[in-house]
């Protein structure tokens, strides 16, 4: 890229090529600033502006005349009135009801399956290997008009228990995915030592592979994590009584009252209800990044 | 596994043999029972809720609206010829083109860059490059909802004040799209970055040395080491966004709402609004399931990318 | 303690590769014993058989008086020592030691007292609360035989325990192993495809090839009394140097026609075991120890002949020197004060009491 030296500025004297080579390190490292500044500015822009307008007040929202992306009198009132709100609040309580319940579920699910398909070859399991990873492949968007047939059929639309029946799907397919990987990984001789040490199937797996394959089991935990508190088309399509939504669809849907939105408030609930993954993000990067390429890189 | 092969020793001592076959045998099944057992719930989950369901969309699509009757393809019949579908369809394609390739490309370029800098400092721009995909969509497309508002837009105020006219981002027709557009490659570049830099920091650096001392330039370099080697990796993320982006609900849902006029409406919004919103489930079902073939070519694709991948790796 | 024996042990893999073609052997109680062969010839097979690791396709296997083919490993009552060692990542070496034992739900006391004896032992007191990232490759190959030893078990099994470590530790811990064994009397199986680990090691030595035994015995008898061609040339360093030869008699004895028109004198003692082989092409053995300079050379049965090195290699205290003889590639020992130097003629003296003649149509020594 900015990097490259035509041909001919390679050739001649030497004490010009370092000079050279120097010089264009150089600009390879300006441009390389440059963009990452300019992309830092866009991609930390809408957050930064939903917290700008969070603590304004209302009328300086509503002024047309100022600059929109100045702060004259920063306030909390619009937090506050959001937190106060019992809505919000319930929105809340049921992602966090919701998020425990398929986190855990998804997890058990997956580290038991992924322990018998990376490690007890049996008949099928190539084949549910590779299930999972299509399954992987098949959009929410694709499934939810009959999952909405099914859940109403089990009476469970407008529930979020109906949410924690589905959200599994969203989830379990990756999971497993990178579980096979992270057990794959960890060479055979540990678990034969560990079957010569005495142990079973059970023991294998809590006392071996689970602490082994620990940065794994985060990977997963987080990738549940966060796909569940940020999952949108399930909720939006089974759920239309605010008591049982959970965050993502209770703030755009509930939040946005007729024309006079008060958008203080709605930034402030957006922000509230992003900030579990971005905390999570933010001590756990690390395996967040690892949980995000494993599907590509051990896969 | 080959008790055929001990025939002479089953004839030397044919009473033990019988029963040690067995008991291999058993202790065989009960490991395979064993791992049915854990498998049992994730074939649960993927049979119950992925594999029924698909399968029950396509008999869904063939009931008539009440779905008291079996009407064959007219669902499908019905959406072929109407406009608005048609629109769908190719709003659908553009818009996942497009946006995979803006996302491919300055993700790309990101991670080149990132790859450039000191690795002391990497981190941190990672960290911050990658915050939007962090927010869960639904939540950060309101706020560029916000951004994007006829009256109050803090977009047109900075295109204002370097002298250009406000931009109707949300109101007409072709300005809608690119806003969806805009708002999806803001959302899954820092993903396609990560990919990038993932595969760019598995190439040792060894063979961009022996390239130099072989005389190649930074361009040959990239040419001939850097793509070929993350070809696999490049070619699996794109078309697995192809996949996401495709079935994209998220965004437009917030942004557009499929408006102005549907002319924004992916295959998702539209399925959402005629099957649950219009309450004509089979039609919506109908309508996801135009998605699959185009899904089924790249799932095959990407398939085959991965299982090529695993065996230049075993 | 026990003893173990193999009977007509086979390993058939899914596939249908023969991995091991009817085993038979006798292990006494404390013995050592070295289960040795060129990469690919079954030694791991039939040790992780041992073990319980893989299904015997036919055969039985006994230890301590009890057929175990259906026992899985845990109640076997043996330990293994891997090449990678396979040290559980996430636990001290103290809990890796112990690991085994607190499964098999042994009081703490005893755990700590077992720990603290193999630590003594192997002298890795110093690194009980370690990580084993935080340790050196010689000394995780002594936390993995720790982790064998508190087992207390009847047979230890070790597969090719020192081939990841360097050339100098790795003679080292050979020493270290001999010391444990002779301390704790274990009976031991060991395998390797290092021929010199094997003579050093063990009590009896099984020399296998292509899925089958091609002989047992002390390493000094195999060193002495090979049984087939393939033992001859596998064990002892360098090779030793198989040349075709042509069996003449002459009066009473028998001469050897080598390639160049050499010829040797047969020992008068060995003449009535080679006789039947008169006029026929056979190959001649003779380890390169035994073919050496002529300085010293006042023994009986020494045959002399003359011979050109094409390479030299001093090694400090011998020299090599390889020769071409027809065919053959040769090597013969010399004292490095002899002056020699390559394409010049050297006499060389053959010690024709430890020749060796192999029937070429049966690969046995003759
Ligand atoms: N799981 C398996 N499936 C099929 N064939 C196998 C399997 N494991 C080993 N083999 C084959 O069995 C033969 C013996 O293998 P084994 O591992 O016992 O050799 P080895 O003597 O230990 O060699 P090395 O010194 O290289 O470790 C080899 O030809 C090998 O290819
Ligand atoms: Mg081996």
């Amino acid at each position: 890229m900015s990097a490259t030296a035509r041909p001919s500025e390679m050739v001649p004297g030497l004490g010009r090529r370092i000079g050279s080579l120097r010089s264009e390190r150089r600009w390879a490292l300006w441009t390389a600033y440059i963009s990452l500044i300019i992309a830092a500015v866009v991609m930390l822009a809408p957050p930064l502006y939903m917290l700008l307008t969070s603590i304004k007040t209302s009328a300086e929202i509503a002024d047309p005349s100022g600059n929109p992306w100045l702060v004259l009198n920063p306030t909390w009132e619009n937090y506050a009135g959001i937190i106060g709100n019992p809505m919000f609040r319930g929105f809340f309580y049921n992602s966090i009801i919701l998020t425990v319940c398929v986190v855990v579920i998804t997890m058990v699910i997956s580290v038991l399956a992924a322990f018998a398909l990376a490690r007890m070859k049996f008949f099928g399991s190539q084949v549910l290997a590779t299930g999972v990873f299509l399954t992987y492949l098949v959009p929410d968007t694709l499934l939810f008009i009959p999952l909405y047939q099914i859940v109403g059929g089990l009476g469970l639309l407008n529930s979020i228990w109906g949410l924690v029946l589905v959200y599994p799907t969203l989830t379990v397919p990756f999971c497993t995915w990178i579980m096979i990987g992270y057990f794959a990984s960890i060479p055979k001789e540990l678990d034969e030592a560990a079957l010569i040490d005495g142990a079973n199937w059970m023991q294998m797996l809590t006392k071996i592979f689970i602490p082994v394959a620990l940065p794994g089991i985060i990977a997963a935990t987080i990738f549940a994590f966060t796909v569940s508190w940020a999952a949108f088309v399930y909720p939006t399509a089974f759920i239309t009584r605010p008591d049982e939504m959970p965050l993502t669809i209770g703030v755009v849907s509930q939040l946005i009252r007729g024309d006079t939105f008060a958008w203080g408030q709605l930034m402030a609930g957006a922000l509230i209800a992003a900030l579990p993954p971005v905390v999570v993000y933010a001590f756990l990067m690390d395996y967040y990044i690892a949980g995000l390429t494993a599907g590509a890189t051990k896969g | 596994m080959a008790p055929d092969s001990s025939a002479a020793v089953l004839a030397a001592r044919p009473a033990a043999a019988p029963a040690r076959g067995s008991a291999m045998k058993r202790f065989a099944r009960r490991r395979s029972t064993i791992a049915f057992l854990m498998t049992l719930p994730l074939i649960t989950v993927i049979g119950g809720l992925v594999a029924w369901p698909a399968g029950y969309a396509i008999y869904l699509a063939t009931l008539n609206r009440r779905q008291t009757a079996f009407i064959g393809l007219e669902n499908f019949d019905i959406l072929l010829e109407s406009e608005t579908f048609r629109s769908v369809i190719w709003q659908s394609c553009f818009f996942a083109i497009t946006a995979v390739l803006l996302k491919a490309l300055v993700g790309f370029w990101l991670a080149h860059m990132l790859h450039h800098i000191p690795a002391k400092g990497q981190k941190i721009w990672r960290g911050m490059l990658l915050v939007p995909w962090v927010i869960p969509p639904a939540l950060s497309t309101l706020g560029w909802w916000w951004m994007f508002d006829p009256s109050y837009s803090s977009i047109n105020y900075l295109i204002n004040a370097i002298g250009f006219p406000s931009v109707p981002w949300l109101g007409e027709p072709w300005w809608a799209r690119i806003s969806v557009i805009i708002v999806n490659v803001w959302y899954g570049a820092p993903f396609f970055m990560i990919m990038y830099l993932a595969a760019l920091k598995s190439v040792p650096d060894q063979l961009y040395e022996a390239a130099a001392i072989d005389g190649a330039t930074g361009w040959q370099g990239l040419r001939h080491i850097t793509l070929p080697m993350m070809q696999n990796i490049i070619s699996i993320t794109v078309l697995f966004s192809l996949i996401v982006t495709f079935a994209n609900y998220d965004i437009v849902r917030v942004l557009t709402n499929g408006g102005p006029r549907d002319l924004t409406q992916v295959f998702a919004s539209y399925a959402f609004q005629v099957g649950v919103l219009s309450g004509n489930i089979p039609r919506g079902a109908a309508v996801s399931l135009f998605m699959f073939p185009l899904l089924a070519i790249i799932a095959y694709f990407v398939l085959r990318g991965v299982n090529k991948r695993n065996q230049e790796m075993a | 303690m026990a003893q173990v024996s193999l009977r007509k042990i086979v390993k058939e893999y899914e596939g249908g590769v023969q991995a091991v073609k009817g085993i038979d052997l006798e292990i006494a109680d404390h013995e050592f014993v070295v289960l040795v062969g060129p990469s690919g010839c079954g030694k791991s097979t039939t040790l992780r058989m041992i073990a319980g690791l893989e299904e015997i396709s036919a055969g039985e296997i006994d230890i301590g008086g009890a057929v175990v083919n259906d026992v899985p490993p845990r109640d076997r009552d043996i330990a293994m020592v891997f090449q990678n060692y396979a040290l559980y990542p996430h636990m001290s070496v103290r809990e890796n030691m112990a690991f085994g034992l607190m499964l098999r739900k042994f009081p703490k006391a005893e755990i700590d007292r077992r720990v603290n004896e193999a630590a003594r032992i192997l002298d890795i007191g110093m690194l009980l609360d370690r990580k084993p990232k935080a340790l050196s490759g010689g000394q995780r190959q002594r936390v993995a035989m720790g982790r064998a030893i508190v087992r207390d078990p009847k047979v230890f099994l070790f597969d090719e325990p020192l081939s990841n470590l360097d050339a100098k530790l790795r003679v080292q811990m050979r020493t270290e192993i001999k010391k444990v064994h002779q301390t704790v009397r274990t009976t031991t199986i060991y395998v390797t495809h290092d021929q010199v680990e094997a003579m050093t090691l063990a009590d009896r030595v099984v020399v296998m090839n292509h899925g089958v035994i091609e002989q047992v015995g002390p390493p000094q008898e195999l060193y002495h009394h090979p049984r087939t061609r393939f033992v001859a040339g596998f064990i002892g360093s360098p090779a030793m140097n198989f040349i075709p030869a042509k069996v003449v008699e002459r009066g009473n004895g028998l001469v050897l026609h080598l390639p160049l028109g050499t010829e040797l004198a047969v020992p008068e003692h060995r003449v009535a075991r080679y006789k039947a082989y008169a006029g026929k092409t056979v190959t001649f053995g003779i380890r390169p120890e035994h073919l050496t300079d002529t300085q010293n050379v006042n023994k009986p049965h020494v045959a002399i002949f003359n011979a050109t090195p094409e390479v030299l290699e001093p090694m400090g205290m011998e020299t090599l020197a390889h020769i071409k003889l027809g065919g053959a590639e040769i090597c013969a020992r010399l004292d490095p004060l002899v002056a020699a130097s390559p394409g010049v003629p050297l006499p060389l003296a053959a010690d024709m009491n430890n020749m060796h003649l192999i029937d070429d149509a049966t690969g046995l020594v003759i």
